[in-house]
């Protein structure tokens, strides 16, 4: 049939492979096929000698083709169509079977792994003998930026790409930069004040030139990419004309409506109508809410015009969203996490006893710009609690609702409770835990530091909150049911005020957002990354990095770790300038389009043009990704995917099947 | 006999459709006259298969083959004539890819024979009589071929060197084909490689087609008679499904330039192998249905919706392809058979 030398290389991967498949029958086997020259066994085909013999039998057997049986092509295509390049072979002449993955991974039936690692090594055989040459596509990086999420994360990726002298269009949903951590009054485990950390790296952002940032702003559509994507962004009508406004604050000062403030102050206090969610907001400029402006409901008011000392004046009731093209070359998403919504557990109480509060709002009650001034107090705004409950765990490691670990909340509980030993020094703290979590630098030593500060640590989930007596003790009191496991007893724990530690958890529209960028998240709604391990910021689609919480639960250095790791990978590619893409793309035949144009709409990446003149639809080259949407869509069959040709498909498919073809139909 | 080339045509499972097309070619039949002796064509002279038995192999230069293989009288005729034939063309798209016939590959012989001899509304059987393959007669054993449970198409039984599509072939695509044979029988001119598809076009019925295409967005089908076409317009637009852009063109898109879709009988383009397969997965590809961020399950719901308005899928898109398709037949009680 066919002239191809294929050379076949079965891994052992140590005894990743070899302790379920018998490779030597395998490479034996493989020897034995059509077009094979060579097969051999090799105990690490991805080791410096693995590859050398690779790139020998190419050079001294005349190799026309190869093949290696090993692990997933994720891990090691590159390093073996390295070693083809090396020895003069085009790397597409190569095809990975992945047996160990696929196969001796997944079972421990060595007779069953070892005909499946024959097979796949067969469809590789087959498919490979049909492989063409191919030559990379260069690709232009447009050098700017975008950063989805004026978080922690994001701001840290902001400034490390500006300040390497790129361009960086930063968006942000809520009307200032800072996300939770703006929030957080004390960072565990140095007890940093977080604002004093986080603002002069927001006002960085702020003034920095190499930044465009659009605060109170969405990204609503993705098109292109690595190297060439077009974000369009939606900047919401702030109703203040931020070219003249100066922010001194006036116009908040005189607007006449107050409404609960249930984004910044998560409830806890009120803001005016027109607003800074903080005073240290990045940008200054307020922001009007729409939806409760007296003026928008009423049609009078403007009290904010009225006041404002700016000419022209830097209200703009009829301002309108904009609607922005973003030309960037990478994007970073660093959308953040939410809190586990407390109230799906109704036996802890929260909103039917009034002091139960969540971690977010008992941040804020701590903080000294926050709601109470820093002052710990119950519900009704003046009464010290003189004994403090905190659950850890509401949510996490949860078989109902979470079954991760949220990472975090250990830590923060902590902080908690060396906050209320600050504040009311006689007050008693109950923390009620699964299991003490603190790796991280300083971490243990800080729990060991609240063992001293007279905490009591309860080991047990807590099974219920209550307000129902049962001793006159227990009057007046939020009941904590909890089981010690330490001591293995039931405890009833009455205190003043309960906090909940909710579980970080994935945005409600991350699966949305994953979509619209066109990447993986998980059950949770995490973002998926690239490799659990060795790729942690970057997805599976080429120019789209992730960074911090919404890969999943982590706390500030984490997430500041990601957001630097991720801007030095797109620093990589803006320095490169040009990257080789894979020259896997569809190719449309000129002579044989009948221009029905059912491919027409199809392009995910708009690559396909219909030209009127000549009634053909053609694929535009640089604009194709390879996804093969196009290819399968063609009725006439005449679209090409490079490299999943019908030939390389369907001789794959039949190799392996090569042992369970049926006889052939008859009568 | 003379020194002529010798001409023959049979037909197996077919209408006789593709007989009459050849009689189609009008005037140039005189030239096939002319050019050729008919050693076998049943439709047309009085011939008999131990004629045929009698030819010394190869006798026959050209034997055009019409009809599905669906019975063992099928499969002899062919191995017969395969064998006392130089050229062996699969004529019209019974013989080339099993066609209507082929489409009982969905079931089995007997739900073929349930239908045909007992559930047709016009069958009056109270005794409940099928046909056996041997009764005895005072004057003899009468027999009858064995019908198979399977459709097959000519390649599947015996060597094909050409296939002419269509259903049926188009008379100008047919004296095209006949012509090359004629040239090369007399006067050595070169043959297509053996195992080509001839007498079509080579692009999808749609470059025939002179209706307006756009960018297509499906949201209902509807069958032929539930709609009046918009003159000018595309029918696959219009929600009427046209199988041409998975079919290959030659016919000159006679029938959707008449309101109809197409039915998809040249079989696909050379290199496609499951026209079905094909024309299943751009009409997926078109459905207007979902919006973004829409629920999951509420698009499937959508999709699913849209696609309920195709009646009879299987029978639309593998209408001809049946026997030839990477499906071949259902699987009819857990067997392929």
């Amino acid at each position: 049939m066919n002239e191809e030398k294929v050379g076949v290389y079965v891994c052992h991967c140590g005894t990743n492979i070899a302790k379920v498949v018998d490779v030597v029958d395998v490479a034996t086997w493989a020897g034995e096929q059509p077009n094979v020259e060579v097969a051999r066994e090799y105990k690490f085909m991805c080791s410096s000698l693995g590859q050398e013999l690779i790139e020998q039998d190419i050079k001294e057997k005349g190799l026309t083709r190869v093949v290696v049986a090993s692990c997933s092509p994720h891990m090691h295509e590159k390093t073996f169509r390295g070693a083809c390049e090396r020895a003069g072979l085009n790397p597409f002449l190569f095809e990975m079977a992945n047996i160990r993955e696929h196969d001796s991974w997944i079972t421990d039936d060595k007779v069953a792994a070892t005909q499946k690692a024959k097979s796949l090594t067969n469809a590789a055989i087959a498919r490979v003998v049909h492989h063409q040459p191919l030559e990379p596509i260069p690709v232009e990086i447009n050098p700017n930026t975008l950063i989805v999420g004026g978080g922690i994360a994001g701001i840290t990726a902001a400034l490390e790409l500006a300040d390497a002298g790129n361009h960086v269009y930063l968006v942000e949903r809520e009307p200032s930069i800072g996300g939770h951590m703006a929030q957080l009054d004390k960072t565990f485990p140095t007890l940093d004040c977080s604002a004093c950390i986080l603002t002069p790296k927001m006002v960085d952002v702020g003034q920095h030139a190499n930044i465009t940032l659009l605060t109170w702003s969405e990204v609503e559509e993705l098109d292109g990419y690595l190297g060439n994507f077009t974000a369009t962004v939606r900047k919401k009508a702030r109703y203040v004309n931020e070219e003249v406004c100066t922010g001194c604050g006036i116009c908040i000062e005189k607007c006449p409506a107050k409404v609960l403030d249930e984004v910044f102050e998560v409830g806890m206090g009120t803001r005016k109508v027109i607003y800074r969610p903080f005073p240290q907001a990045v940008p200054k400029y307020p922001v009007i809410d729409k939806e409760n402006c007296i003026y928008f409901l009423r049609g009078k008011c403007k009290a904010c015009e009225l006041f404002c000392p700016t000419e022209p004046n830097s209200i703009d009731f009829t301002q309108k969203d904009e609607i922005l093209k973003l030309q960037v070359g990478n994007i970073i998403l660093a959308t953040g996490y939410d809190l586990f919504d407390v109230k799906r557990i109704p036996q802890y109480g929260y909103g039917r006893l009034k002091n139960v509060f969540t971690s977010l709002e008992f941040e804020r009650m701590v903080n000294a710009s926050g709601p109470t001034d820093g002052k710990i107090v119950l519900r009704d705004g003046k009464t010290p609690p003189a004994s403090v409950a905190i659950v850890h765990c509401v949510g996490s490691r949860d078989e109902n609702y979470h079954k991760y670990c949220s990472k975090i909340c250990c830590m923060y509980s902590l902080k908690f409770a060396h906050l209320v030993h600050e504040r009311i020094p006689d007050a008693e703290v109950y923390n009620c835990y699964i299991d003490m979590r603190t790796p991280g630098k300083g971490y243990e030593e800080f729990y060991h530091r609240l063992l001293e500060e007279g905490t009591n640590f309860i080991r047990g989930k807590v099974a219920e909150i209550t307000d129902a007596p049962r001793i006159p003790a227990e009057e007046g009191k939020l009941v904590v049911q909890v089981e010690d496991t330490l001591i293995g007893r039931q405890r009833r724990v009455p205190v003043d005020m309960v906090i909940l530690s909710p579980a970080m958890e994935a945005k409600p529209d991350s699966k949305e957002v994953s979509q619209l960028f066109k990447m993986g998240c998980d059950f949770d709604g995490f973002f998926t990354e690239r490799h659990p391990k060795l790729d942690p910021v970057a997805t599976m689609t080429e120019g789209i990095y992730i960074a911090g919480a919404c890969q999943g639960p982590k706390d500030v250095p984490e997430s500041v770790v990601q957001g630097a790791a991720a801007a030095a990978r797109v620093a990589g590619l803006i320095n490169r300038g040009t990257v080789m893409m894979e020259p896997v793309r569809a190719n449309i035949d000129q002579d044989k389009c009948s221009g029905c144009r059912i491919c027409n709409n199809m392009c995910p990446y708009n690559a396909i043009v219909f030209h009127e003149d000549r009634h053909v639809s053609e694929v535009i080259t640089a604009l194709c990704q390879g996804c093969g949407t196009c290819v399968a869509a063609c009725p006439s069959g005449i679209i090409t995917g490079a490299h999943f040709t019908n030939d390389q498909v369907f001789s794959e498919i039949e190799g392996i099947l090569w042992d369970v073809r049926p006889e052939k139909v008859l009568a | 006999m003379s020194d002529k080339p010798k001409l023959a045509m049979y037909w197996s499972a077919s209408c006789g459709g593709c007989e009459i097309s050849v009689l189609n070619i009008h005037e140039h039949i005189l030239t096939v006259d002319e050019v050729f002796d008919v050693a076998f064509f049943p439709c047309i002279a009085d011939f008999k298969v131990h004629h045929v038995e009698s030819y010394p192999d190869g006798y026959i230069d050209v034997c055009l083959w019409n009809g599905a293989v669906r019975n063992s009288e099928g499969e002899h005729m062919a191995h017969l004539l395969r064998q006392k034939s130089k050229f062996m063309v699969a004529y019209g798209s019974c013989a080339y890819e099993g066609c209507i016939p082929a489409l009982s590959n969905l079931t089995s012989k007997e739900a073929t024979f349930n239908t045909v001899y007992f559930d047709n509304p016009s069958i009056d059987n109270p005794n409940k009589v099928l046909p056996t393959e041997s009764v005895q007669v005072t004057e003899g054993e009468l027999t009858l071929p064995t019908f198979w449970n399977t459709v097959k198409s000519l390649d599947q039984v015996i060597d094909v060197d050409y296939y002419l599509p269509g259903c049926p072939p188009e008379p100008p695509q047919i004296w095209a084909v006949l012509q090359v044979i004629v040239g090369a029988l007399l006067e050595g001119k070169p043959l297509p490689p053996k195992g080509s598809l001839v007498g079509h076009s080579g692009v999808a019925v749609c470059e025939e087609c002179p209706l307006e295409k756009s960018e297509k967005t499906i949201t209902k089908f509807f069958r032929p008679y539930e709609i009046v076409p918009e003159p000018g317009v595309c029918l696959l637009e219009q929600g009427i499904v046209c199988n041409g852009p998975a079919t290959v063109g030659g016919c000159g898109a006679l029938c959707p330039q008449v309101g109809m879709g197409c039915r998809g009988c040249y079989g696909p383009l050379p290199g496609v192998e499951d026209q079905g397969g094909k024309m299943l997965s751009a009409i997926a590809s078109v459905i207007g249905a979902g919006e973004a961020g829409m629920d999951e399950h509420e698009i499937e719901r959508q999709i699913e919706a849209v696609v309920d308005t195709i009646v009879d899928p299987a029978g639309t898109f593998y209408r001809f392809s049946m026997a030839h398709s990477l499906l071949e037949r259902a699987k009819v009680n857990g067997k392929g058979e």
